[in-house]
């Protein structure tokens, strides 16, 4: 694996990784699979969703009994068992929900895991069977990850069994050498994390993977915290997040020097029926629709509760919308024929419009998930794009803070229809 | 003059077909059907696509796998999201975005099957509303109405159906009162250059009922004729023998649609006698549910002898999923992951949508009798085909026998054992 680091911007840092035919850049969003696929998107929409750069986080601890691991060696790799030639794939121990171990219940054999087929304690023994068996592109060690809340004496507990752990998956390893990520543990003690870095860094290892964020740690000791780490890394080699799924967290992680991410925000969107709307540059408003009535944009200060829904102080009711993303179980898209967001690219904005998939939802249909999938992957995957081009142009402080505090007049309401769609939505609510 | 007679006059110049038989093969037929969106090859298949969607399958993958017209159930839509919002948004076309032939069903077998305590009388399909319990009631004007609102490009009759295992009185009345309702279908129809308003051939598995329907519908002189009231649990000889009488009855320059069909055998059948369209949920649910249609029969990948197998689904198909994955890896997501019923209900429906095309194909090039032969062979490779299908093929003159005596010359069997 080659990394190499192309452009600066304050903090950040824009580079390429390259594995042989296959290349990234950064920072970049690694897609969440389950059993190795993605979870909505088969292979043909993948390639409409991305031509190149495509990759995917993994996880060993889903390859651990089925398929056993001899079945996946014997066809050579999971690029062959799953026919993924075009992504590069990142192994991190995770389980198929996308989370990591429950650390409160890890011992000194392994980590502690929910799978499908019930809680297994993971050592490096079994995980590295699973590694060895997928050969993925990257891969990280098995960490020893606790909550923010643990103890100092657990979290010092913490680093050391990952240490250790580290140095077993190394000594197991017989994949190519140049693909291990550390993890880097320690919870939110700035010298634990400071040691786990440099002990870590002291490894025969191609890269870092920051473990143990988003779970539970005070978000302002963060940016702390992801100092005291970066710091101590050398910057030559690449580094992985998990944990920070949030833009405004992928923000602070980029802004520390983070080069790779992986994040359940879009899928976690999906499920719950959201579509990411969120705008994407300065310059562009990403088919917002601007409620204007008597010069006044629908802000919150004009907001009234009002039977349950805000209103505002104009002659229209409107609804308050989030403004970074959809709910398209809202009866208010019913009507709507627009797609999810004007002038996106996506398979589901140029095919379908938000009357389709609202009625999808509504009637629990699967192809809603498919659709919505791939409209938040190419939207955060259009957000990353937008970071990259910022530190190329080396303006991500402003990229950064015109982001986290974009006005929220915005309503991404369509004025035509949404008038009847509420109005029937009442009378819906009162019958 | 008779209702039928005016429907008839008023029938003659409008069609929004085409019907065109390409090549015959004794009852077979290969032929094209264009409809107002597309051009269809028959026999075909039609994946049924309840809601507006056929279940986790994007519109991109099934033009791609080859499905020329899909079914929507009239029912389901009308609930939601509404017969009404659907006109507005142009038709169902429009809203679901599928640019080839859509067919709707009348709505009635779903009220039936579905409802509790829903009846029939002579107004319609009287009902519980499932939202709120509240009486409701659906005539043939009302279905035929939602139905020209959805706009799809085949629409079906209200018809009066009981179940293939009713006997008695009841059957009778049924098939009469099919015929009156198709009455009022064709005054109710407000888009007869745009949508093809196809009958429903009644009368349980009495041939004289149905031979009375046959004949009472063709007067009507329909677009397109369906045989209906069947593949509801009737035994396999009943089944085929009323397809066999209905289709011989049915004009042979109209297309017909044996409703409910469903197993590739009994499409090769029907087919063989003469047979067209075809709809069933059966390989798209039994997808979502783990099994696979292969040509030896059904993989059920549930089995826990596919997990050390590295095999595809089908060697023989060209899918996304058998060129990708093998049987090992989807024994660990069929029933698990929603990838997993994505890919094999893509399979099964490339798999139907190969076996319309081999029958289109074969019929057209001569040599349907051989394509039924080796089809018969792969479903049962022990010469077991059972007595039922035997029964129908004599009837449809294919001779399935000569490749079984093939067999047996080559490996010098000196009786005829298949005769048993």
């Amino acid at each position: 694996m080659k990394f190499l680091v192309d452009a600066w911007s304050a903090g950040a840092r824009a580079g390429s990784l390259i594995l042989g035919e296959l290349q990234l850049e950064t920072p970049c969003l690694l897609m969440l699979t389950k059993k190795g696929l993605p979870a909505h998107i088969t292979q043909d929409m993948l390639d409409d969703l991305q031509t190149e750069g495509r990759a995917m986080q993994i996880s060993p601890i889903e390859f651990l009994e089925s398929p056993p691991p001899k079945v996946v060696a014997a066809v050579g790799g999971v690029h062959k068992y799953l026919y993924l030639k075009k992504s590069i794939i990142v192994a991190v121990a995770r389980n198929q929900f996308g989370l990591e171990a429950d650390g409160l219940n890890g011992t000194k054999f392994g980590a502690s895991f929910e799978t499908s087929a019930g809680r297994r304690v993971v050592g490096p023994t079994k995980y590295m069977e699973a590694v060895n068996a997928l050969r993925p592109d990257i891969w990280a060690s098995l960490p020893d990850e606790v909550p923010a809340w643990a103890t100092p004496k657990r979290h010092r507990m913490a680093v050391d069994r990952t240490l250790q752990w580290l140095d077993e998956c190394l000594s197991l390893n017989a994949v190519q050498d140049d693909k291990v990520l550390g993890v880097v543990v320690g919870g939110a003690s700035v010298e634990e994390r400071k040691r786990s870095a440099l002990e870590t860094a002291r490894r025969d290892v191609s890269g870092f993977s920051l473990s143990g964020f988003g779970l539970g740690e005070n978000h302002d000791e963060r940016g702390e915290l992801l100092k005291s780490i970066i710091d101590n890394l050398p910057e030559e080699k690449v580094r992985h997040i998990s944990g920070l799924g949030m833009p405004e967290e992928v923000l602070e992680g980029v802004a520390a020097g983070v080069d790779l991410f992986d994040s359940t925000y879009p899928h976690t969107l999906t499920m719950k029926g959201f579509a990411m709307v969120f705008p994407l540059s300065m310059e562009k408003q990403n088919g917002y629709y601007l409620e204007k009535k008597n010069g006044h944009h629908l802000s919150n200060g004009d907001m009234k509760k009002k039977n349950g829904f805000h209103v505002s102080n104009g002659e229209t009711a409107g609804v308050y919308l989030d403004p970074s993303k959809l709910d398209m179980r809202s009866y208010i898209h019913r009507l709507d024929t627009n797609p999810i967001v004007k002038g996106c690219q996506c398979y589901a904005c140029r095919k379908h419009s938000r009357a389709y998939i609202h009625h999808l939802l509504n009637v629990h249909e699967m192809l809603a998930q498919t659709l919505l999938d791939i409209h938040n992957y190419h939207h955060y995957f259009s957000f990353f794009r937008a970071i990259r081009e910022s530190i190329a142009q080396d303006k991500f402080e402003s990229f950064r803070n015109w982001f986290t505090s974009r006005s929220y007049d915005n309503t991404t309401v369509d004025p035509a229809t949404y008038k009847e769609s509420y109005m029937d939505g009442l009378l819906l609510a009162k019958n | 003059m008779s209702g039928a007679a005016t429907s008839a006059r008023v029938f003659a110049n409008m069609a929004a077909l085409h019907f065109e038989v390409l090549a015959r093969s004794k009852l077979a037929r290969a032929s094209r059907l264009t409809l107002p969106h597309h051009v269809v090859q028959t026999p075909m298949f039609m994946p049924v696509g309840t809601q507006g969607v056929i279940k986790g399958i994007a519109n991109d993958q099934l033009e791609e796998l080859g499905c020329q017209i899909i079914l929507a159930n009239t029912y389901h839509l009308a609930l939601r999201p509404g017969a009404d919002l659907l006109e507005q948004m142009g038709g169902l076309h429009k809203f679901m975005n599928w640019p080839r032939a859509l067919l709707t069903d009348s709505g009635g077998f779903q009220m039936v099957s579905l409802l509790h305590l829903a009846d029939i009388t002579e107004e319609g399909v009287t009902f519980q509303s499932p939202v709120d319990g509240t009486p409701m009631l659906l005539t043939p004007e009302e279905s035929i109405q939602i139905q020209n609102k959805i706009g799809a490009d085949i629409i079906m009759a209200l018809d009066d159906v009981v179940k293939t295992t009713t006997t008695g009185p009841r059957v009778e009345e049924a098939m009469h009162r099919t015929l009156r309702w198709i009455d009022r279908c064709i005054s109710a129809h407000s888009r007869p250059t745009e949508q093809n308003l196809f009958g429903i051939v009644q009368g349980g598995l009495d041939p004289k009922l149905r031979d009375q329907c046959v004949k009472g519908l063709v007067e009507r002189n329909l677009p397109g004729y369906a045989i209906g009231g069947l593949s509801g649990g009737e035994d396999k000889d009943s089944f085929w023998r009323i397809v066999a009488q209905c289709a011989a009855g049915l004009p042979e320059d109209k297309p017909r649609y044996v409703m409910g069909v469903g197993f590739p055998l009994d499409i090769v059948v029907c087919s063989a006698l003469g047979a067209d369209m075809y709809d069933c949920v059966y390989p798209t649910r039994t997808g979502r549910f783990g099994s696979a249609l292969v040509p030896e029969g059904v993989l059920k990948l549930t089995n826990a002898n596919m997990e050390n197998d590295n095999r595809p689904l089908d060697e023989s198909c060209s899918c996304m999923v058998c060129k990708q994955y093998t049987r090992s890896y989807l024994h660990t997501i069929v029933t698990k992951e929603a990838m997993g019923s994505q890919l094999v209900s893509y399979h099964n429906i490339a798999y139907m949508m190969k076996l319309s095309k081999d029958m289109h194909t074969s019929i057209l090039e001569g040599r349907f009798p051989q394509f039924v032969q080796e089809f018969l062979q792969k479903q049962f490779p022990n010469r077991d085909v059972p007595k039922w299908v035997r029964n129908a093929m004599e009837v449809a003159e294919i001779d399935i026998s000569i490749r079984v005596q093939q067999l047996a010359r080559e490996t010098f069997l000196i009786q005829d054992n298949w005769r048993h």
